[in-house]
C-alpha cells in the first residue's frame, strides 16, 4: 500500500465520512468539504508529469489475491496519467459548479456527495490499474456509480428508466468484457496489461484471439456509447447537470476510450481491430452529429453531439492502429496524436457546454430551445462561455476544436492512401463521412448557441426572469473555457507534457523507432484539410440559415426505425417472451413434471448406456429358477395388472396388499426371514393407512372410474420399466468385483458376538444408518402428528 | 418320501386359497370379504410351515406366528369397524 494506492481509493474513503459532515455541519454546504479532495489529487498527480514526460513510468503494487495472481498494481504512463488529470481536474471544477448548483435545502446532499465520489474513485481504478481483473471490478463501480446518480431524482419516473437503460446496457458490456479478460488471462497467463504485452506475438496467433478482441470492444463501445449502444447516453440526461458534465461528458463514456487506447498495441495486429474501432467510430460519428440537429432539448443535443465525438476519437484511435504495418511512419502516427488531442479538448468544452447548459435551466427553468432565446444581453458572461464552447465543438479558429479537427481531416484524407485490408477501395468512405458529419457538428453547435443566446427574448414561455448567475457558479465553466482558449493558441503546452508519453503508451515502439513530434501548428499551408474546413464553414452556414427548409426530412424518418424501439420492444417481448414461457412449461400439475423427470431420466440414461455401448447380457452366472418363484411371480404380476385395471380405489388397494404379501413370501423364498417379518408388519399398517385414506376421500369427487388412458403416459411407464430391467440385467452381467460379504459372514460372531448376520450388520458393523432411520421415522411420526394438531387448532379457532 | 407329500399338501393349500380368492372377489356382502381373507391368512402360515420343510429351517417360524396374530387383529379391526363405523373410538371426555 502505497501513497498512490492511498490516492486511488481516497476518494472511496471520503464517501464513507462525507454523510458525518453532512449531519455534523448543516449550515455549511457539504461540496466545500469534498472539493478539498479532488484538488490534492490532481496536484498529485501532477507532479507525475515531469516523470512520464521523460518516459518514465511508475509502478506499484499491493497484494489483493497473490494466490489467483491478482494484486492491485497501479501504473502510471502517459494515458493514465492524462485520464487521471481529467478526471480530478474536471472532477474538481463540477464538485465547485455543482456546489452552486444544487440546493444545500432542498437536495439531498449526502448522497449525491457519496455516489460522485465513488465514481471519482472508480474512474481513477479503472485508468490506473494495470491487473485486468482489478480494472473490471472498478468498471462495475463506475456503472454502479453512474446507475445511481442517473437516478439521483429517483422519484421521477424518466430518471429511474434512464438508470436501468444505462445499467443494463453498460453492464451487459462489462460482463463481455470480463469475458474478453478472461480469454486474455487463458492465452498469456497473466492479467497484467503490461505482461500481456510483452507477449504481443504469442497472443495474436492464438485461437481465442478473435472472440477476446470482439469482447473487449463491446464492452468499450457499450461504455463509450458506440453505434448502436449509445442510446442510453441520451436517456442517462435525465441526471443532475454536474452529473452529466462529469460522468457523460468528460469521463465515464471516456472508460471504452481509455480501454481501446490501452489495448492498442495488443491487438492492432489485426485487420477487425482497425476496421471495427474505425468503421464504428465513423459510423458513430454521423449518426450522432445527424441526430443531435433533431433535438430540441439543449441535454438532448450535447447528449448526441457527445456519442458523435467519442466517435470521432474512436476512429482516430482506429486509424492510428494502422500506423503499425507502415514502420510507424510519423504519417500515420499524427492519427493517435490527433486522437488524444481532442479527447482533451473535448473533455474542456464539452465541460464548459454542459455547465453553460445547467446555468441557463437553472436560471430560466426551461431547457426547450422553442421556448429559449434572446439571452445574450441579460445574460452576457454564460453567452461568452457558450460561445467559446460551441465554436469549438463546431471546430473553428482560434479555439482548440479547429486544431483537433484539421487533425482529424488530416488522419482521415491519410487513409485513402494506405493499401492494406481493401483500404484502398474503401478508404475513400472515410474522409467523406468525416467531412458529411463534420458538417452536421457545425450545424448544431450554431443551433446550441444562436437558438439559446440570440432571436427574440420570450419571457411569457419561461418559467422564471431569466438572469445572470452568480459568480461561483460561472467559476468552474470560466475556467473551462478558459482552457479552451489557452489550449487554442497555445496547444504546445499540451503536446510535450501529456500528448506525447500518451501517445508513446498506446503506440508502444514509436519509442525506439523514430522521434515523436507533436507540434501543433495553426497554419499548415493551403492543405486540403483547410479547403476541407472552409467546405464545412461554408455548407454549414448555409444549411443552418436555411435548416426551415430541410429540417422537415427529419419527421419523414419514422420514429418506430429508431434504435431506442429496438431497446424498449426487445425489452418487453423479452419479458413477454420469458413469461408465456414459463407458464407454458409450469403448468402447476405435477403429472407434467413428472412427465419431464421420468423423460430426462430416460433420456440421459438411454444416451449414456447407448454411447458406452454398456448393454450386455450375460447368463454365466445366473441361478436355476424353482416352480415356487415362477407361481409366486405370477401372483405378483398378477396383483400389479390388477392395480393397473381396477376400477375401484378399495379393489386397487387390496391388489396393492397382495403385491405386498407376495413380496414378503419372495423373502420367505430367497431365505430372508427378518425382511418377511418387517414386510408383513409393515404392509399391513400401510394397507390399513390406505384404507383410512380411502374412508376419508370427500364424497362429492369419490367417483369411482377407470384410471384415464393415455397413450403418452403408457409410452414412458413402458420405456421406464424396459429402461431399468435392461440397465439391472446388464449391471448383474458385468460383475467386476466379488462381494465383500465374505468379511460379515466369517466375523460377525468372532468380532461382533451375533449369531444373526442382518442384525449384526445394522446395529453393528453399519450402525450409523440405522440411527439415521430410527431419526427419519421420528421426524415422520413428529411430522404427521403436527400436522394433525396444527389442523385442528386452526379449525378450532376459525 | 416327505418332500413328494409336502409337495402335494402345498398344492392343496394352493387350490384352497385360490378358492378363497374367489370368495374374496365375488363375496356378495363385506363379512364374506372378510372371513375370506382371514382364512387367507391361515393358509398363508401353512404355506409358510411347509416352505420351512422345504429348506429345512426354523427361521421362518417367527412368521407364522406374527401371521397369526396379524390375521386375528385384522379381522377384529375389521369386525369392528363393521359393527361401530370406527376402528379406535375417541375418548368420551374430549
Amino acid at each position: 500500500m502505497t501513497l498512490l494506492h492511498l490516492a486511488i481509493l481516497s476518494p472511496l474513503l471520503m464517501a464513507l465520512i462525507v454523510p458525518l459532515f453532512y449531519k455534523v455541519a448543516k449550515n455549511v454546504h457539504t461540496g466545500w468539504f469534498v472539493l478539498i479532495l479532488p484538488v490534492l489529487l490532481f496536484s498529485y498527480f501532477i507532479q507525475f508529469l515531469s516523470r512520464t514526460s521523460k518516459g518514465e513510468t511508475i509502478t506499484a503494487t499491493a497484494e489483493w489475491m497473490p494466490s489467483f495472481g491478482i494484486n492491485f498494481t497501479a501504473y502510471v504512463d502517459g494515458l493514465s496519467l492524462l485520464f487521471a488529470l481529467l478526471i480530478t481536474g474536471i472532477g474538481s471544477l463540477v464538485v465547485l459548479y455543482s456546489i452552486y448548483y444544487l440546493d444545500k435545502h432542498k437536495e439531498s446532499l449526502h448522497n449525491f456527495y457519496v455516489y460522485l465520489l465513488l465514481f471519482m474513485g472508480a474512474m481513477l481504478g479503472v485508468v490506473l490499474s494495470d491487473n485486468l481483473l482489478v480494472m473490471y471490478t472498478f468498471w462495475e463501480l463506475t456503472s454502479i456509480s453512474s446507475f445511481l446518480l442517473i437516478a439521483y431524482w429517483y422519484h421521477r419516473e424518466r430518471s429511474r428508466y434512464g438508470a436501468q437503460k444505462s445499467m443494463l446496457i453498460t453492464v451487459f458490456g462489462g460482463l463481455s468484457m470480463l469475458g474478453g479478460i478472461v480469454l486474455l488471462g487463458i492465452m498469456g497467463d497473466t492479467f497484467s496489461i503490461r505482461e500481456l504485452l510483452a507477449q504481443q506475438d504469442i497472443l495474436v496467433s492464438h485461437a481465442l484471439f478473435i472472440p477476446a478482441l470482439l469482447l473487449i470492444l463491446l464492452g468499450a463501445f457499450t461504455k463509450s456509447a458506440q453505434f448502436p449502444f449509445h442510446i442510453w447516453l441520451p436517456d442517462a440526461m435525465e441526471a443532475p447537470t454536474p452529473v452529466s458534465a462529469y460522468l457523460h461528458s468528460a469521463t465515464m463514456v471516456k472508460a471504452g476510450i481509455y480501454l481501446v487506447a490501452r489495448m492498442t498495441p495488443i491487438f492492432s495486429e489485426s485487420s477487425l481491430w482497425i476496421w471495427l474501432v474505425g468503421g464504428i467510430g465513423l459510423l458513430t460519428l454521423m449518426w450522432g452529429s445527424f441526430n443531435a440537429v433533431k433535438q430540441t432539448d439543449l441535454k438532448g443535443i450535447l447528449a448526441f453531439s457527445t456519442i458523435s465525438q467519442l466517435g470521432l476519437i474512436m476512429s482516430l484511435l482506429g486509424v492510428g492502429a494502422a500506423a503499425r504495418f507502415y514502420d510507424y511512419n510519423q504519417y500515420y502516427v499524427a492519427a493517435t496524436v490527433a486522437a488524444i488531442f481532442h479527447l482533451v479538448n473535448h473533455a474542456t468544452f464539452k465541460g464548459t457546454l454542459f455547465m453553460v447548459v445547467g446555468i441557463v435551466d437553472h436560471e430560466t427553468g426551461t431547457r426547450d430551445i422553442r421556448k429559449l432565446g434572446g439571452l445574450m444581453s441579460m445574460m452576457p458572461i454564460t453567452a461568452t462561455i457558450a460561445l467559446i464552447g460551441s465554436f469549438s465543438m463546431a471546430g473553428l479558429p482560434p479555439f482548440n476544436g479547429f486544431l483537433s479537427k484539421e487533425m482529424f481531416f488530416t488522419g482521415m484524407i491519410r487513409v485513402i492512401e494506405m493499401d492494406i485490408f481493401n483500404l484502398s477501395t474503401w478508404g475513400i468512405l472515410f474522409p467523406i463521412i468525416a467531412w458529411v458529419a463534420s458538417i452536421f457538428t457545425f450545424i448544431y453547435s450554431m443551433i446550441l448557441f444562436f437558438k439559446t443566446f440570440t432571436g427574440k427574448y420570450q419571457p411569457e414561455k419561461l418559467d422564471k426572469e431569466a438572469h445572470e448567475a452568480p459568480f461561483g457558479m460561472l467559476l468552474s465553466p470560466i475556467i473551462l473555457a478558459s482552457l479552451v482558449v489557452i489550449f487554442g493558441f497555445f496547444p504546445n503546452l499540451l503536446s510535450q507534457s501529456i500528448i506525447k508519453p500518451a501517445v508513446e503508451a498506446i503506440v508502444p515502439a514509436i519509442k525506439e523507432s523514430s522521434t515523436l513530434k507533436v507540434n501543433i501548428y495553426f497554419w499548415h499551408g493551403f492543405t486540403p484539410e483547410l479547403f476541407m474546413t472552409f467546405g464545412v464553414i461554408l455548407l454549414g452556414t448555409l444549411l443552418y440559415v436555411y435548416s426551415s427548409k430541410w429540417t422537415p426530412i427529419y419527421s419523414k424518418i419514422p420514429e418506430k426505425l429508431s434504435f431506442n424501439t429496438v431497446y424498449d420492444h426487445g425489452l418487453i417481448s423479452m419479458e413477454r417472451g420469458a413469461f408465456s414461457l414459463t407458464r407454458r412449461y409450469m403448468t402447476g400439475f405435477i403429472r407434467t413434471y413428472l412427465v419431464y423427470i421420468f423423460t430426462f431420466f430416460i433420456g440421459i440414461l438411454s444416451f449414456t448406456m447407448i454411447s458406452q455401448g454398456a448393454f450386455t447380457i450375460d447368463t454365466s452366472e445366473l441361478a436355476p429358477i424353482s416352480v415356487y418363484e415362477v407361481v409366486l411371480a405370477v401372483i405378483l404380476v398378477l396383483g400389479t395388472v390388477t392395480i393397473l385395471f381396477a376400477k375401484s380405489r378399495l379393489t386397487a388397494i387390496i391388489a396393492l396388499g397382495s403385491v405386498g404379501y407376495s413380496v414378503a413370501l419372495f423373502f420367505v423364498l430367497f431365505k430372508a426371514p427378518d425382511l418377511a417379518l418387517t414386510q408383513l408388519v409393515i404392509e399391513t399398517v400401510s394397507v390399513a393407512l390406505f384404507l383410512l385414506c380411502f374412508y376419508h376421500l370427500p364424497r362429492l369427487s369419490r367417483h369411482e372410474e377407470r384410471t384415464s388412458f393415455k397413450f403418452g403416459n403408457l409410452l414412458i411407464s413402458a420405456a421406464v420399466g424396459v429402461l431399468v430391467t435392461l440397465i439391472s440385467i446388464a449391471s448383474h452381467s458385468q460383475k467386476m468385483f466379488p462381494s465383500i460379504s465374505e468379511y460379515y459372514v466369517e466375523n460377525s460372531y468372532k468380532l461382533a458376538g451375533g449369531k444373526n448376520m442382518v442384525n449384526v450388520i445394522l446395529v453393528d458393523f453399519r450402525g450409523f444408518d440405522t440411527m439415521f432411520e430410527i431419526c427419519v421415522l421420528a421426524i415422520a411420526a413428529l411430522g404427521i402428528f403436527a400436522m394433525i394438531r396444527l389442523r385442528l387448532t386452526r379449525r378450532s379457532e376459525g | 418320501m416327505i418332500n413328494s407329500i409336502v409337495i402335494v399338501a402345498l398344492g392343496i393349500i394352493s387350490i384352497s386359497m385360490l378358492l378363497l380368492i374367489y370368495r374374496v372377489v365375488k363375496g356378495p356382502s363385506v363379512p364374506d370379504r372378510v372371513v375370506a381373507l382371514d382364512a387367507l391368512g391361515i393358509n398363508l402360515v401353512g404355506v409358510v410351515a411347509l416352505i420351512s420343510i422345504v429348506f429345512n429351517s426354523f427361521a421362518f417360524l417367527e412368521v407364522i406366528l406374527l401371521i397369526g396374530i396379524l390375521a386375528f387383529i385384522g379381522t377384529i379391526a375389521f369386525a369392528k369397524f363393521l359393527e361401530k363405523g370406527v376402528i379406535i373410538e375417541r375418548d368420551r371426555d374430549a
